[in-house]
């Protein structure tokens, strides 16, 4: 991973007077796996099309290996896409699909049939040269699109939802194929996408986008654990996110209860989004009917102060077992928290919950520009 | 039950089969291979041979198979520029194209001979234009422009439909494979189109071959069709063995081309029909 191959400077996008892509910046290194993730609408598709070449942005270049292509034609450019829904030439074999980027460009037969069969062979298909596509499988039409794509020896692969047709299982097969393809093959994916677990699963880089706006770029782990507004919280995994205020660093206030945290910088008694993980609150139950000053309260109350001095009283109002763990809903200041944990609380147990200083995500309320941008009515 | 209900769903498709189109197709070939009294014989068929009427089946193949291949060089762009365009706009010219066929198909002929005619619609305008004036009426090319006028839409619409169907991805992904404007279309979408091309082909190519009415009034009596030649033993001869002879000669013709049609849409077609 090394110098920027492709760098897309300041490109805007409107259909028909709406604007799906606003001032766009965004560089993509070589043999990198980078994913374009948010919701339908967030300008992903639009983003890959343009590098592909089947939209030209209104404003804004594409600079591909430092040379300027914003307005060459798909055909004169070294990237190929494995389309949604696949997009394969039906009335041609297998091969000939496969052949059909080489036979354009006028390769030997012998060299075209050399790759078709490793072609298929990287894409655990061998043997399948004189099928039609209609008689093969969802997946396997796809891997046979990858192959004709590779084939043509792309610096890029562009790919558009190339697993969204596909069923659980075979997505998740297919998730490996492709990071070892990439792996194989040595050359950047970019890679769109709506499925969170995907983009985590398989991103050297992911780019998060809501309404055209890049929302947060990073590594799956720093999108997952430092989100960096609550959209990306909220679109990434399952999270609790509350409004809160920042008392002075380290030291932030949920629902009236300060709890210690480790953020810094984000000035005196300021409104700040909160976001805390399901599998990061920590329960501790307490008996029924147990008074305050009690033996065994003051037990669970050291327990749960020792994780952080700062803690809620909630009642658990639901639960769900979902096999590695149970899902649960605590009720605590007229807020339904998520938890996932692997101990098993009966509902309407009465719980103390905290949270490690360390798991507790702070993030700017989003400034008023971007407000539309990450306003939380639009991710459905 | 489930049997009882099956027969009372099919029934009336057999009995429509059996009644309008095995048991006609039976009399044809008992009509066209038997003389008056009931007794069998070729003669039927081979009244195929005589000169004058070998002329009308030569001329009949001659122009339907001009008007088939007009036909299609018209439609086929135009139903590639609808392919592209925004529904709402489609929607209106096909419209346009389909509106006429609502009117009686006699009436539009007859149109045409108004137009045509040798102090016609046309020659009138070209006459006030000081333009040659043209004399085509009651010539095969009157016949042809005939058919190519009333076929139209029937090459049209199914070729729009299969050039619709074709998911804009596949043809971008001939663009993404590197290929320019001019091999996507031969190499791609071409190709894909071919099952509405061919049955484009059977609808203009089959009513052409055996028209009577096109001819009647657009050719007069100089210009006769095979169409015509049929016509004539049934309604003004009155000999039906004949007729059905005759037809059936039409016939086996019809079935040649759509086995030629079919063996060159093999390479094809099979891929694309079979779904």
């Amino acid at each position: 991973m090394s110098n920027k191959l492709i760098d897309l400077q300041n490109i805007t996008k409107a259909f028909d007077g709406s604007i799906v892509l606003d001032d766009l910046n965004l560089y993509i290194r070589e043999n990198e796996f980078l994913t374009l993730l948010g919701p339908s609408g967030c300008g992903k598709t639009t983003t890959l099309r343009i590098l592909g070449g089947f939209e030209t942005p209104d404003k804004g270049r594409v600079i591909f290996d430092g040379r300027d292509i914003t307005s060459l034609a798909p055909n004169k450019r070294q990237l190929n896409t494995v389309f949604q829904k696949y997009a394969l030439f039906s009335h041609m074999t297998v091969a000939e699909n496969i052949a059909f980027g080489l036979r354009i460009r006028k390769k030997s037969e012998d060299y075209i049939r050399d790759k078709i069969r490793y072609a298929l062979k990287l894409v655990n298909l061998e043997g399948f040269e004189e099928r039609t596509p209609d008689s093969l499988s969802g997946g396997q039409q796809q891997r046979i699109a990858i192959a004709r794509a590779i084939v043509n020896e792309p610096k890029v692969l562009l790919l558009d939802e190339p697993l969204g047709a596909l069923d659980l299982k075979l997505r998740q097969d297919m998730q490996y194929e492709l990071i070892r393809l990439k792996n194989e093959l040595g050359i950047t994916f970019i890679y769109v996408t709506h499925d969170q677990e995907e983009a985590l699963t398989m991103s050297d880089t992911i780019v998060v986008m809501n309404q055209g706006y890049i929302q947060q770029i990073g590594t799956p782990e720093d999108i997952y654990n430092e989100p960096q507004n609550a959209f990306v919280a909220d679109f990434i995994g399952d999270s609790n996110i509350v409004n809160a205020t920042m008392i002075h660093d380290q030291l932030v206030e949920i629902f009236g209860v300060k709890y210690a945290c480790v953020d810094t910088g984000f000035g005196t008694d300021k409104p700040v989004d909160v976001v805390i993980r399901p599998e990061d609150l920590e329960l501790i139950a307490v008996p029924e009917n147990e008074d305050q000053s009690s033996e065994e309260y003051q037990k669970a109350l050291r327990k749960i102060t020792r994780i952080n001095p700062g803690y809620f009283e909630g009642t658990v109002s639901h639960i769900i077992f979902k096999g590695m763990h149970y899902e649960m809903e605590v009720q605590a200041h007229g807020f339904e928290w998520l938890v996932l944990s692997t101990r098993m609380f009966q509902v309407g147990t009465k719980v103390l919950m905290s949270v490690d200083p360390y798991n507790i995500q702070i993030m700017n309320k989003p400034e008023s520009e971007d407000e539309k941008a990450v306003s939380m009515q639009e991710i459905v | 039950m489930n049997k009882k209900l099956r027969i009372w769903l099919d029934g009336p498709y057999l009995i429509w089969t059996a009644a309008f189109i095995i048991i006609p197709l039976i009399m044809i070939v008992y009509y066209g291979l038997t003389d008056k009294t009931g007794a069998f014989t070729w003669s039927n068929i081979l009244e195929m041979g005589t000169p004058e009427r070998m002329k009308a089946l030569i001329l009949s193949l001659i122009l339907s198979l001009m008007a088939t291949v007009i036909c299609l060089l018209m439609a086929y762009p135009l139903a590639l520029i609808l392919s592209r365009m925004k529904t709402g706009a489609v929607g209106f010219i096909t419209t346009i194209f389909i509106i006429p066929m609502w009117m009686n198909s006699l009436l539009r002929i007859l149109a045409w001979q108004t137009l045509l005619e040798r102090n016609g619609v046309i020659n009138q305008i070209l006459g006030m234009l000081n333009l040659p004036k043209l004399y085509i009426i009651n010539t095969p090319y009157a016949i042809a422009l005939g058919m190519i006028y009333d076929f139209l839409p029937f090459m049209l619409l199914p070729i729009y439909n299969a050039l619709q169907k074709i998911d804009v991805n596949v043809i971008n992904a001939a663009y993404d494979l590197g290929a320019n404007r001019f091999q996507t279309f031969w190499k791609v979408i071409f190709p894909l189109s071919m099952p509405g091309v061919i049955s484009g082909i059977t609808m203009v190519f089959v009513p052409a071959l055996t028209t009577f009415v096109i001819s009647d009034f657009l050719g007069g009596s100089k210009v006769l069709l095979i169409g015509n030649v049929i016509e004539q033993q049934f309604t003004q001869v009155g000999n039906w063995n004949v007729g059905s002879g005759l037809s059936l000669v039409l016939m086996v013709f019809i079935l040649i081309s759509m086995l030629v049609m079919q063996h060159y849409d093999k390479d094809i077609g099979e891929r694309t029909t079979s779904l």
